[in-house]
C-alpha cells in the first residue's frame, strides 16, 4: 500500500510538467530545491541544534559550481558533487568551534560564522563579483537536451530530489539516525554508554551541509546568477518558517512544511509587500499554538480516531 | 591487582573540595557499597570516574589504563559504563530499541553503512543481543513497550538494561533502589547480585537504602565530606564509632 503510494507519488511528479504552465513548472523546480534544502536543515534539527546558517552552506554550493563553470569551464556533472563537497568541507569547518555551544548559543553562533562566509562573498569582487554577485553561470548541457528549458531542468532536479531524500532517509532511518535523536533525549546518558556527541553532531552539521550544497548548485544553474543577498538572513528566516510549520519530529514534517508554505506563499502574491507580515504572523501561531507544526497535528488527529475506533469495537455488542 | 584504582582524587567546585584525596580500591568481581551522609561527595566521586566531570588532582587507573580525565565515551568504551540517579533513557523509543541503543559500542556504523545498509548481519546480532538483556532482567513482556509508558520501577531497570547492552566490566550504579517501594527494591538487589554472579561483572554502587547496601555489598567504603571515613565488610561498618557518628541524626545505620 505505502509503496503504491510512493509509486503513484514519483508517477505524479513525473507526469506533471505536461499539465501544468511554465511559470508552475520554474516553481516546482524551486520546491524542489527547497525540499532538499529543508529535508537537509532537518538532519542538524534531529541531534538537538538549531542552525540559522544553513542557507549558507547553499551558498557555498552556488558559489563553487559558479567559480568551477565561469573560470575553469567545468560542466555541471563535474561540479555537483564538488559543490556538495565543499560545503560538507567548509561546515565541517564551522561546527567545530560551534561543538562547544548548545541550544540559543549554537542558534546565535551558527549565524555569526554564517555571515562571516556571507561577508566574504560581498567583500571579495575578485573571484566572487562583490555584492553584485556572480552573473552568467551556464546552463547545463547533456548531449542534445538544452537544460534552459524548464521542463529538462525539471526532470533534472527531480532525479537529484529524489536520491537526497532517499539518502537523508535511509540516514533517519539507520542506527545513525537513531543515534542522532538519542543525543537530543539525553546526552548526559548518550555519552556515558559511548555515544562520542561531538563527532555526531559534527557530522550531522557536515552531512546536512552537503545536501545543501547540492541544492545550492541546482539553483545557481537555474537562476544563471547569484549574489550573497540570496543567502542572507531573510532567506534562512523563509527556511525556519517552513520546517516549524512542518514540524522536524517526523521526516515528512518538513516537507509538508515546504509544500504548505510555498502554496500560501504563491496565493499570497497580491498582498506584495505585505507578505512578511503574513508570514511572521503564520510562524507566531505555529510557535504559540501549534508546537510541533502540521505533522504534529496530523499525529494527533490519527490517534484521535484511532481512539474512536477503538472505542467504537469495545462497545458491546447488542 | 584491583580492577579499579583511584589515587589521592580530589574534585573541586570552586571553594568546595566535593572529594579530597580519595583512595579506593575495588576488586574484580567484587560488588562494592560507596554510602555516606548527603553531600558527602559520592555522586561526584561518580561523576569523575564516568568522566562526567574532570578530577581537580589524582589518578584513576582502570585495568592498568589510566582513565581520570577521559571523556565519557571513551571511558565507557574501555568498559567503566555507569547509570543515573535521575531516570535516564530514550523515551520516544520502546525497551528493545533503548538497551538496543546500548549496543552503540558494538555497532559502529560508518555513513555508507547508513546509507546502504551494509551492516545487516551486525544489527540483527546487536538485536539477538538486546533481548537477551531484556529476558535477563524479566522484562520481556514490555519489549514493545514505550520506555516513557514503563511505571518507575521498570524505567530504573531498563536504565540498568541499557547499561549492560555496552558490556561492561565495571558497573557504576548511582542509587538504584531510590525511591523504589519494597518489592521493587528486592527485585532489583536480586538483579544486581545477578549481574555479578551470572554475568560476571564488577558492582560499584551509591546507595543510601542502608539494608539494600547491607544485604548487597561485599565491601562498604564510607564517604564524609569528601574524604574516606572508613572502609571494610559490612558488619565492620555497622558497628564503626565514626560511622554511626556521621550519620547520627541523619539516618539510623542499622537498618
Amino acid at each position: 500500500m505505502k509503496y503504491l503510494a510512493a509509486l503513484a507519488g514519483l508517477a505524479g511528479f513525473i507526469l506533471l510538467p505536461h499539465f501544468i504552465g511554465e511559470y508552475y513548472v520554474e516553481i516546482m523546480i524551486l520546491f524542489m530545491i527547497n525540499l532538499i534544502l529543508a529535508s537537509s536543515f532537518r538532519l542538524i534539527t534531529t541531534v538537538g541544534d538549531w542552525s540559522l546558517s544553513h542557507i549558507v552552506f547553499m551558498g557555498v554550493g552556488a558559489y563553487t559550481t559558479a567559480l568551477l563553470a565561469k573560470y575553469l569551464g567545468w560542466p555541471f556533472w563535474g561540479t555537483v558533487l564538488i559543490g556538495g563537497m565543499a560545503s560538507a568541507a567548509v561546515g565541517l569547518a564551522v561546527v567545530f568551534p560551534l561543538l562547544r555551544t548548545k541550544g540559543f548559543g549554537f542558534f546565535i553562533g551558527s549565524f555569526a560564522l554564517g555571515e562571516f562566509i556571507r561577508l566574504i562573498w560581498v567583500k571579495f569582487h575578485f573571484p566572487f563579483g562583490g555584492p553584485r554577485g556572480m552573473i552568467g553561470i551556464p546552463s547545463i548541457e547533456l548531449g542534445d537536451i538544452d537544460f534552459y528549458e524548464a521542463t529538462p531542468y525539471y526532470y533534472l532536479v527531480f532525479i537529484f530530489t529524489v536520491l537526497c531524500q532517499v539518502v537523508l532517509y535511509r540516514i533517519d532511518l539507520s542506527r545513525t539516525g537513531r543515534v542522532l535523536k538519542a543525543i537530543y533525549a539525553d546526552e548526559d546518558l548518550s555519552k556515558c554508554i559511548g555515544i562520542n556527541v561531538a563527532r555526531y553532531r559534527a557530522m550531522a552539521f557536515s552531512v546536512s551541509a552537503f545536501f545543501a550544497g547540492i541544492a545550492g548548485v541546482l539553483l545557481a544553474h537555474r537562476l544563471g546568477a547569484i549574489d550573497p543577498k540570496n543567502f542572507d538572513v531573510n532567506t534562512m528566516v523563509y527556511l525556519v518558517i517552513w520546517v516549524v510549520v512542518g514540524g522536524v519530529g517526523t521526516f515528512w514534517g518538513p516537507i509538508i512544511g515546504v509544500a504548505i508554505m510555498m502554496v500560501i506563499g504563491e496565493a499570497a502574491r497580491p498582498l506584495a509587500e505585505w507578505r512578511p507580515l503574513l508570514f511572521g504572523g503564520i510562524l507566531i501561531v505555529f510557535l504559540t499554538l501549534l508546537p510541533g507544526g502540521l505533522e504534529n497535528l496530523i499525529l494527533r488527529f490519527k490517534e484521535m480516531l484511532e481512539k474512536l475506533r477503538s472505542a467504537g469495537e469495545s462497545q458491546p455488542a447488542e | 591487582m584491583a580492577i579499579l584504582e583511584v589515587r589521592n582524587l580530589s574534585k573541586r567546585f570552586g571553594g568546595l573540595m566535593a572529594v579530597q584525596g580519595l583512595v579506593l580500591d575495588v576488586e574484580e568481581g567484587e560488588i562494592r557499597g560507596v554510602i555516606g551522609p548527603n553531600g558527602a561527595g559520592k555522586t561526584t566521586f561518580f561523576n569523575v570516574v564516568s568522566g562526567v566531570y574532570k578530577a581537580t588532582s589524582g589518578t584513576i587507573t582502570f585495568d592498568g589504563t589510566r582513565t581520570s580525565n577521559l571523556s565519557p565515551d571513551k571511558i565507557a568504551a574501555l568498559g567503566v559504563v555507569r547509570t543515573f540517579q535521575r531516570v535516564a533513557l530514550f523515551p520516544n523509543f520502546t525497551v528493545l530499541e533503548n538497551v538496543n541503543m546500548g549496543r552503540h559500542l558494538h555497532a559502529r556504523e560508518s555513513l555508507f553503512a547508513a546509507v546502504f545498509g551494509g551492516q545487516r548481519q551486525k544489527e540483527s546480532e546487536n538485536l539477538q543481543k538486546s533481548r537477551d538483556i531484556v529476558d535477563f532482567l524479566g522484562m520481556a513482556a514490555h519489549r514493545d513497550e514505550l520506555a516513557s509508558n514503563l511505571p518507575y520501577g521498570l524505567q530504573r531497570t531498563l536504565n540498568v538494561a541499557i547499561a549492560l547492552a555496552t558490556e561492561p566490566r565495571l558497573l557504576m550504579l548511582d542509587e538504584p533502589v531510590a525511591g523504589m517501594n519494597p518489592t521493587e527494591t528486592q527485585e532489583m538487589t536480586r538483579i544486581i547480585r545477578r549481574i555479578r554472579d551470572e554475568l560476571g561483572i564488577t558492582v560499584m554502587l551509591v546507595e543510601h537504602d542502608m539494608r539494600t547496601v547491607m544485604n548487597l555489598c561485599d565491601k562498604i567504603t564510607v564517604i564524609d565530606f569528601g574524604e574516606k571515613l572508613a572502609e571494610g565488610l559490612p558488619h565492620e561498618i555497622q558497628s564503626n564509632k565514626e560511622v554511626i557518628e556521621a550519620y547520627l541524626g541523619a539516618e539510623d545505620i542499622v537498618a
